[in-house]
């Protein structure tokens, strides 16, 4: 994307609904739970928003957002490519905002999957058993998401070396940023140990590899560079931001699931930003599960291909660690309501405008957001800035 | 084989119809692409890699090796619970296909990246049989 939209939109609100077990809320009502936060942050009102972006499992989801709000949008967006969607949005809104289709975009995410029971066997909803998932994937037994992740890490480690041990790391740093986040619905002390001894799902992945099954929404409030210097909340601006795809749920033709197009993405956003990764002050990467962010953080370039393992050794992404990240205690700790990407953004966002108290990086300018969106389908990169 | 449980099963297509109707019959069948030597995976009416209309059937050699794998210690529905632990696998093919299966008829202890493999049929009824591998 044109060097030209860098810091031209910023992010004005962020909010998250109630979150964890949330019986008797539906989805939507979580939605406008955090809408309305996220817009009074900004000192803004529904009335203001003239466009929604939203996806849920549900189909149509900005026009029932938009009702539910009693906004009549003049733009919308429902695009669903998986947990990377609201970052998507941002980038969506930056174009809309640019050309004059909008001027205040609301982004929300919102679901009950844990009051629901709906993920219950780890898997999604299926297609139709006409679609090639229906016919080449679904009559094996296939565990989705979880199966993908499960054979990638089962790759990771014959090439490399890796071991669950180091997979746990990753689930015990987030667990440690977890025990600093009031919100968080995780909090209680775990360790290697623990997470090594919880029952496998599909191996090499154990329960505690896998994101938690939460209730909860988010929104975030982008406006105009120049609109959101008269807002209430200090800007965060979007300085770099890329998205790209590779495939759908039937990944049959990427040569390699350990080189799945991260590095071409977050080089575009890094150009868009004019910035590198060595810039980068708080670091949030999806926490689906464990492996995706020993991949991720390879494919990022913050080390080198096969050295995630010792990388992340000896509690490096924890609170006090080398290379801190997802401080919020990520889709493994903080909470995973199905999706997780408006989830970075908030955190970002509060790391940058220096509201995290405890768990607060000190003096934090740039932030990185990466997501990836299904099974290693899609990528997105953001950089934001103040 | 009749069961109470649904086991999710595939609906062919027109296009896909020729990989399940070989299949039926004990063949393992890919599409392949005379104008560019693409063997491809899944069936669809053209080349994906070179946009020609001119693919056509060719029988496949069942061989290959298990690109990556995972043993299921959760089912994915009621059927295959019948089945646990069972392992899934991506196989690359002889001919460079990637394709979903579950490895039969192996102790699950085994399996390995690598390992060699080839195609037997899991029949479902007279008109379906599953491509699977087993250790070759």
């Amino acid at each position: 994307m044109s060097q030209s939209l860098s810091r031209s939109i910023a992010i004005a609100g962020v909010a998250e609904s109630d979150l964890g077990k949330v019986p008797g809320k539906s989805a939507l009502e979580l939605q406008a739970q955090a809408a309305h936060a996220a817009l009074g942050e900004a000192g803004l009102s529904l009335k203001d928003v003239d466009a929604v972006f939203a996806h849920t499992d549900d189909r149509f989801s900005s026009l029932q957002v938009a009702e539910y709000l009693g906004i009549t949008p003049r733009y919308v967006d429902s695009t669903n490519v998986g947990g990377m969607s609201n970052i998507v949005h941002i980038r969506h809104a930056m174009n809309a905002i640019a050309s004059g289709m909008c001027s205040v975009a609301l982004i929300t995410y919102g679901s009950t999957q844990l009051s629901d029971g709906s993920r219950k066997s780890g898997a999604v909803a299926a297609d139709s058993p006409s679609t090639a998932r229906g016919q080449f994937i679904l009559p094996y037994g296939h565990l989705s998401p979880i199966g993908y992740y499960a054979m990638v890490a089962q790759l990771h480690m014959h090439r490399y070396g890796t071991t669950p041990k180091d997979l746990a790391e990753v689930a015990v740093a987030a667990r440690r940023w977890a025990q600093l986040n009031p919100k968080a619905y995780r909090r209680e002390p775990t360790s290697i140990d623990e997470v090594m001894a919880s029952p496998l799902m599909a191996d090499p992945l154990r329960q505690r590899d896998c994101c938690l099954v939460t209730d909860g929404g988010g929104a975030l409030v982008v406006v105009s560079a120049e609109r959101a210097r008269a807002l209430r909340s200090k800007p965060v601006y979007v300085q770099g931001i890329a998205e790209t795809y590779a495939h759908h749920y039937t990944p049959f033709n990427t040569d390699d699931w350990l080189d799945t197009g991260v590095a071409a993405t977050a080089q575009a956003a890094f150009d868009m930003a004019g910035v590198t990764r060595e810039d980068m002050d708080v670091v949030q990467i999806y926490d689906h599960f464990t492996i995706g962010v020993l991949q991720s953080l390879e494919e990022l370039g913050f080390c080198k291909r096969g050295e995630s393992g010792a990388f992340v050794a000896d509690g490096a992404l924890a609170p006090g660690g080398r290379f801190p990240i997802n401080t919020s205690g990520g889709g493994l700790s903080y909470g995973h309501p199905g999706m997780f990407g408006i989830f970075l953004v908030i955190e970002a966002v509060r790391q940058l405008r220096g509201e995290c108290g405890g768990r607060q990086i000190a003096d934090a300018q740039l932030a990185l957001c990466h997501a990836p969106g299904l099974v290693f389908s899609g990528n997105t990169t953001m950089i934001l800035g103040v | 084989m009749m069961t109470n449980l649904q086991r999710p099963l595939p609906q062919p297509t027109d296009i896909t119809q020729p990989y399940w109707s070989a299949a039926a019959k004990g063949q393992l069948v890919y599409q392949h692409c005379p104008d560019c030597q693409h063997w491809q995976f899944y069936p669809r009416a053209f080349c994906v890699r070179c946009g020609s209309d001119a693919i056509q059937w060719g029988e496949a050699s069942g061989e290959g090796v298990i690109y990556t794998f995972t043993i299921n210690r959760r089912a994915a529905n009621a059927f295959m619970k019948t089945r646990l632990p069972y392992a899934v696998a991506m196989v690359q093919t002889s001919e460079g296909v990637k394709t979903m299966a579950n490895i039969v008829n192996a102790d699950l202890d085994s399996l390995y990246i690598g390992m060699p493999v080839r195609v037997v049929f899991e029949q479902i009824n007279d008109d379906l049989a599953l491509p699977q591998f087993q250790p070759a």
